[in-house]
């Protein structure tokens, strides 16, 4: 069956063990995560956790239902009309041309957020597939490190 | 009002009606003990290990219908007690277990008999707690008692460090429940249900496919009713065995890997499934590409989780068993002449006149079935049945003669051995008027043998019947069709002698070899009213068939092994 990529939004109690609920089941079903970010949602104790996930549209459904079974899940929102980013930090030698890195990142809804001591510190926020891209194209700058920040995701 | 946490515990599980706590003490429940000594409303059975007391608390539930409760310590306690909860969890039986934790300061430095409880069973539990604050534990109690016995049920943990039960609280025990992000659903979609109802009038080989969750949702009755409304046939899965009665003549028979060749067949040309409470299990379907082709399917489930999760799904119904077949009644009322199936239900009966379930009795060695049939004819519906799990569970589930819904205890799903005695006790605690019999094998009946010296303490007269084979016969079974017949480490020869053994527990012994010597012990049992074990030495290389080869299609059975 033809694997597909879906963002699911899982709205929980801020409670301490939900987020180990929510990754055992994935673990312990086999379900894939390729990403996954969590954060209070503002005023009240709920929050919410996005998660990217593969799998045939069975698969899918089983996880949308199994999340939706747990005691501490609100709601969960199969994404199609979305707004979703990720973002990215990427640190550099500041021997590299600074300009350019700069240029390009600001393509990418981002710039420069930290200069260090022969460092600096780049970030973009963007779709993930141009997040990609983005770090695609640093890679002649001879980037340090790469830190992804996983997706968050909003319905439109 | 102020208490400690302990007696809070005390106070919501008599709030709750409870009647019998299974459990064993140590540290860090000592707390909750010390109010139970004082404390005169519920009993408290005290099992010779947790899992004991875990399966013990299932078979009370199982048989009653109400919650059940199980207490034991932190760490070794409470690792004991996961395979009871793992057990309740996979057959949906609602539990509550409560477990002591080190007090909260020295949660996280692995301090004695400390372990992770709500970690190690987040994934055979419906729900757990670690009571971090006693201002949340009559919420705790009462919600976890909810969470137990509603939608689609379920063992719950409460893990109490020590601290928290010493301290004093206010304690009001609150009279409802309300947990936003749970809300199961039980109506049943209308517009479904009367859609559902449609096929059923359209199909011309319909077919009620029960489950456990008829059980579970006391819709025996109902489904009963629906039956004989529509005259359409049932088989059942292993658990939901007694719910159509095994006399009535629309029950074709027991389903899936040891199932009737009619249950099978009939599975395999339906054009119309109706499931109600089942969940389309490896051991039901058979390979999944060849089940049930020519079927629509409508699916009952109180868990929208188990719809479509195997097979695609026709008509999807989330709600509660005894709800949806009640509208389903109410729409299929009129509609369906009895002899619209008739044609349907003649084929099935002759499939299981063609291939029965049988056996081949002998007058040299005693037959594992024909002792089943022979509980059966003597002791019959006065019975509740419990198993542990192998040849002898299937022997029981296909040779008794069941004829109710809780008559026939068995873990299904997780397939626990060592299950069949304390969940014999629990019930015959809960059902004190029926006479329980425990029929295991000589494999089981060694995995929680100890509950021999709670049995007779507490004079509970649990009746275990030993299928004595000396052999792990259902692992020996598949050697022998599929391993060549290399015995690997299944030859139980070495065995204790099982009547002086349950001398030593205070409980009775008993050799069986012949018709007459079963006869008579039995007999001997139900009058003594005492533990028992009776060691029935049957005909060792007996195989349960029919058989699915285990990843083949259903209607490929073995009906017969040659050697």
């Amino acid at each position: 069956m033809q694997e597909v990529r879906r963002v699911i939004s899982v709205i929980v109690m801020n409670e301490s063990s939900v987020l180990a609920w929510v990754s055992g089941l994935f673990a312990g079903r086999g379900y894939n995560i390729e990403s996954l970010t969590v954060a209070p949602i503002p005023r009240g104790n709920l929050s919410r956790i996005t998660i990217v996930t593969k799998g045939s549209n069975r698969v899918i459904e089983q996880i949308t239902k199994q999340l939706n079974k747990l005691v501490s899940t609100l709601k969960v929102i199969e994404h199609e009309e979305m707004v979703e980013k990720e973002m990215v930090l990427i640190k550099f030698s500041n021997q590299e041309n600074i300009s350019d890195i700069q240029a390009l990142s600001s393509a990418y809804n981002g710039g420069i957020v930290n200069v260090g001591e022969g460092v600096i510190i780049v970030m973009a926020a963007d779709e993930s597939k141009r997040i990609e891209n983005f770090i695609a194209a640093t890679h002649r700058y001879n980037p340090i490190e790469v830190v992804r920040g996983g997706i968050v995701a909003i319905e439109r | 009002m102020k208490m400690s946490g302990a007696q809070m515990v005390c106070e919501a599980l008599i709030a709750e009606g409870v009647k019998t706590v299974f459990g064993y003490p140590g540290g860090a429940i000592m707390n909750v003990y010390d109010e139970i000594y004082k404390q005169k409303s519920f009993e408290h059975i005290l099992t010779r290990h947790e899992q004991a007391a875990v399966h013990a608390a299932d078979g009370y539930a199982r048989a009653t219908g109400e919650v059940g409760v199980a207490m034991v310590t932190s760490g070794p306690g409470f690792t004991n007690a996961v395979t009871g909860l793992a057990t309740a969890y996979m057959d949906s039986i609602p539990l509550i277990v409560i477990s002591g934790q080190v007090p909260l300061s020295l949660i996280g430095t692995d301090a004695f008999q400390e372990i992770d409880a709500v970690g190690i069973s987040r994934p055979c539990t419906k729900h757990n707690y670690l009571v971090d604050d006693i201002a949340n534990l009559p919420r705790i109690l009462k919600e976890a008692f909810f969470i137990a016995k509603s939608g689609r049920p379920g063992p719950v943990l409460i893990d109490i460090p020590k601290d928290i039960t010493a301290e004093i609280g206010d304690f009001v025990y609150p009279k409802e429940v309300n947990i936003p992000t749970y809300k199961p659903s039980y109506k049943g979609n209308d517009r479904q249900i009367k859609k559902a109802a449609e096929a059923i009038i359209a199909a011309k080989k319909p077919l009620l496919y029960l489950g456990g969750g008829v059980v579970l949702s006391n819709a025996g009755d109902e489904i009963r009713k629906l039956a004989q409304l529509t005259q359409i046939p049932a088989v059942e899965t292993l658990m939901a065995r007694g719910v159509m009665g095994d006399t009535n003549p629309l029950f074709i028979g027991m389903l899936g890997m040891h199932g009737s060749y009619a249950s099978n067949m009939a599975m395999s040309e339906t054009d119309l499934i109706i499931s109600l409470g089942a969940r389309f299990d490896d051991r039901v379907t058979g390979k999944l590409s060849e089940f049930a082709r020519y079927a629509d399917i409508i699916h009952v489930d109180i868990d929208p989780a188990n719809i479509g999760k195997l097979v695609d799904v026709d008509y999807p119904i989330v709600g509660d068993i005894n709800k949806v077949v009640a509208k389903l009644i109410n729409f299929l009322q009129g509609e369906v002449k009895p002899d619209r199936y008739q044609a349907w239900r003649e084929m099935l009966a002759r499939y299981n006149e063609l291939h029965p379930l049988s056996y081949q009795d002998s007058d040299d060695i005693l037959k594992p079935q024909w002792v089943i049939e022979r509980i059966g004819k003597l002791v019959g519906e006065d019975a509740i049945i419990t198993s542990d799990v192998g040849q002898h569970q299937m022997w029981a589930a296909q040779f008794y003669p069941f004829d109710r819904p809780r008559q026939w205890i068995n873990s299904g799903g997780l397939g626990t051995m060592g299950f069949g005695f304390p969940a014999a006790l629990g019930a015959k605690r809960g059902c004190p008027d029926k006479v329980v019999i425990n029929i295991t094998g000589d494999g089981s009946i060694l995995m929680n043998i100890q509950e021999l010296v709670t049995a007779s303490e507490y004079k509970i007269p649990v009746i275990n019947v030993i299928l004595n084979n000396h052999y792990l016969g259902m692992v020996r079974q598949w050697q022998t069709f599929f391993y060549d017949k290399r015995y690997s480490e299944t030859d139980l020869s070495h065995q204790p002698d099982f009547v002086a053994l349950a001398k030593a527990c205070g409980g009775i012994g008993y050799n069986v070899t012949t018709k007459a010597e079963f006869d008579e012990a039995l007999k001997d049992a139900m009058e003594k009213n005492q533990v028992c074990l009776m060691n029935v030495a049957v005909s060792r290389l007996e195989n349960v068939l029919p058989m699915v080869p285990s990843g083949g299609a259903l209607y490929n059975m073995l009906l017969e092994y040659k050697d």
